[in-house]
């Protein structure tokens, strides 16, 4: 660690609350002896040792891997997602990022679809019901097949890859004005309508996955772009934009019996 | 029952049908701001447009039917669209930062309204003609406008809808190219210029109307149709001796 990593005290604003019933509240705690080196996790690791001590609920937070590719963590610091470095997880979030003596809001990912569970712990499962909807390709099982049995040109094959590092951590639905999905259910549409494998249930796919959407209860897109600023994946609006013209095919232009068809074999 | 008209069922759909009222308004307003600016060549060039869009009613009737369709396709959905947006967030943020959404997308549910006022009180003041000068001449539209856009606050009227009308034309113009799917990676940048550039030419040009009239300035068609014998500059010699003779 570096010579000068000196401790901080930070004052934390803290959402509580019980269960999805429960109407909620800020509570204050007080982050002593933090180290820069910490990660943000780590940080409410370190209050939760002392609330346990004294025999309080410590802070209910989600977290897995805490390298930042399980899209588990995820909370609002001061009014960001995963708070204010770009292209970051909470969990790969340093302490390095505040100075001593500030002042933190910490809450959850806020949308109706995502009800509250306890503090900082959101239930995500209407990304489960998006992805269910629609969010696979049908294929036949059996023994693997050969490598490049299917050519898939370069350049489909790196946006397919930009799109599916969605890790569905949902900043995208927490910093959206309007508590949309839609950089979420694009990221998982566009990244198998970029692959052959994905073609045969494209239109179907987009149609289903984009009408369980609005049935989650999410807001609509107005291209303010506050995803692609939140998202740890740096998922591109462009994954909308393309979302909006497979919907729009699936709707006007493409065979009517498309929406029912191709089950894989 | 045709497709499209199943189109507005859905979230993406209301959103596609607003992008498409937005260009047919888009069209309109452009149409509208260069016709508009007749008014700088005198009042014989304004009133004989004036008279001319009205000539024909199929196509007047048309664009009027076209245009109050859409608007009100748009406002419509838009309604329907923000109060999904407003259930979809019950309890709010007690702290939230906004890092690329910028004043314009910020404004779009205020400067909508306003602009939906403006038209109406636009369409009362020199389509109807209840004209806070108290004159209006069904005619001499020339006439209309130069009277009401001398009176300081009548122009501030126009001027400010203008601005308004910029903030939501900046953010609609990029906006449509999202909602329609209309994207390639050689050409994204360009939709924020283009954005940009359409709004300076619409919104530049409609205040350039109440702004110039209110400043006092006349051009030299304006000036020569108020004294009409005056010959141009450029009127051939034995012209411009009779005159002087």
């Amino acid at each position: 660690m570096a010579g000068d990593a000196k401790t901080m005290n930070l004052r934390l604003h803290v959402w509580r609350q019980t269960s999805v019933k429960d109407e909620g509240r800020f509570e204050e705690y007080a982050a002593k002896g933090v180290s820069p080196g910490m990660s943000f996790l780590e940080m409410l690791d370190v209050v939760n040792e002392e609330l346990i001590t004294t025999g309080k609920q410590p802070l209910a937070f989600d977290h897995d891997c805490r390298e930042g590719i399980c899209g588990a963590c995820g909370v609002m610091i001061n009014g960001n997602a995963h708070g204010p470095q770009g292209a970051t997880t909470t969990c790969q979030l340093h302490m390095r990022s505040f100075s001593d003596g500030d002042e933190l809001w910490i809450e959850p990912w806020r949308a109706r679809a995502f009800p509250v569970l306890r503090d900082l712990m959101v239930d995500r499962s209407a990304f489960d019901r998006i992805i269910a909807a629609g969010g696979y390709a049908s294929v036949r099982t059996g023994s693997a097949r050969d490598a490049n049995e299917i050519l898939i040109p370069k350049q489909n094959a790196d946006s397919a890859m930009d799109a599916a590092a969605c890790i569905g951590c949902a900043a995208c639905v927490a910093a959206c004005p309007n508590a949309s999905a839609a950089l979420f259910t694009a990221a998982k549409v566009t990244h198998l309508a970029e692959l052959p494998q994905g073609q045969p249930e494209r239109m179907r796919r987009v149609v289903r996955m984009v009408d369980q959407m609005d049935i989650e209860g999410f807001g609509h897109c107005t291209n303010h772009r506050e995803c692609e600023a939140a998202c740890p994946k740096q998922i591109s609006v462009a994954v909308i934009a393309q979302m909006n013209r497979d919907y729009l095919r699936a709707k006007l232009i493409a065979p009517a019996d498309n929406e029912n068809a191709g089950s894989g074999g | 029952m045709p497709r499209v008209l199943l189109l507005h069922q859905t979230s993406l759909g209301k959103k596609a049908i607003v992008a498409v009222t937005g260009v047919v308004m888009f069209g309109f307003l452009t149409g509208h701001m260069l016709g508009n600016l007749q008014v700088f060549r005198g009042p014989e060039a304004l009133n004989h447009y004036a008279a001319l869009l009205k000539a024909t009613a199929p196509l007047l009737w048309g664009t009027r039917i076209v245009v109050l369709t859409s608007v009100i396709a748009h406002i419509y959905f838009s309604m329907m669209l923000a109060a999904q947006s407003g259930d979809a967030r019950p309890t709010p943020y007690a702290k939230r930062e906004n890092n690329t959404a910028n004043l314009a997308s910020m404004s779009m549910r205020l400067s909508g309204p306003t602009l939906g006022l403006f038209i109406v009180y636009h369409l009362l003041h020199l389509t109807l003609g209840f004209s806070p000068t108290g004159v209006h001449s069904e005619t001499d539209v020339y006439a209309n406008v130069m009277s009401s856009f001398s009176i300081w606050w009548l122009a501030a009227i126009y001027i400010v809808a203008q601005l308004m009308l910029g903030l939501h034309l900046f953010h609609g113009a990029w906006s449509f190219f999202q909602t329609l799917g209309l994207n390639h990676p050689r050409y994204n940048a360009l939709r924020r210029y283009f954005a940009a550039g359409i709004t300076l030419l619409i919104v530049g040009g409609n205040i350039l109307i109440p702004s110039v009239i209110l400043s006092g300035y006349r051009t030299q068609a304006q000036l020569d149709a108020e004294t009409p014998a005056a010959p141009a500059d450029d009127a051939p010699v034995e012209a411009r001796n009779i005159v002087v003779e």
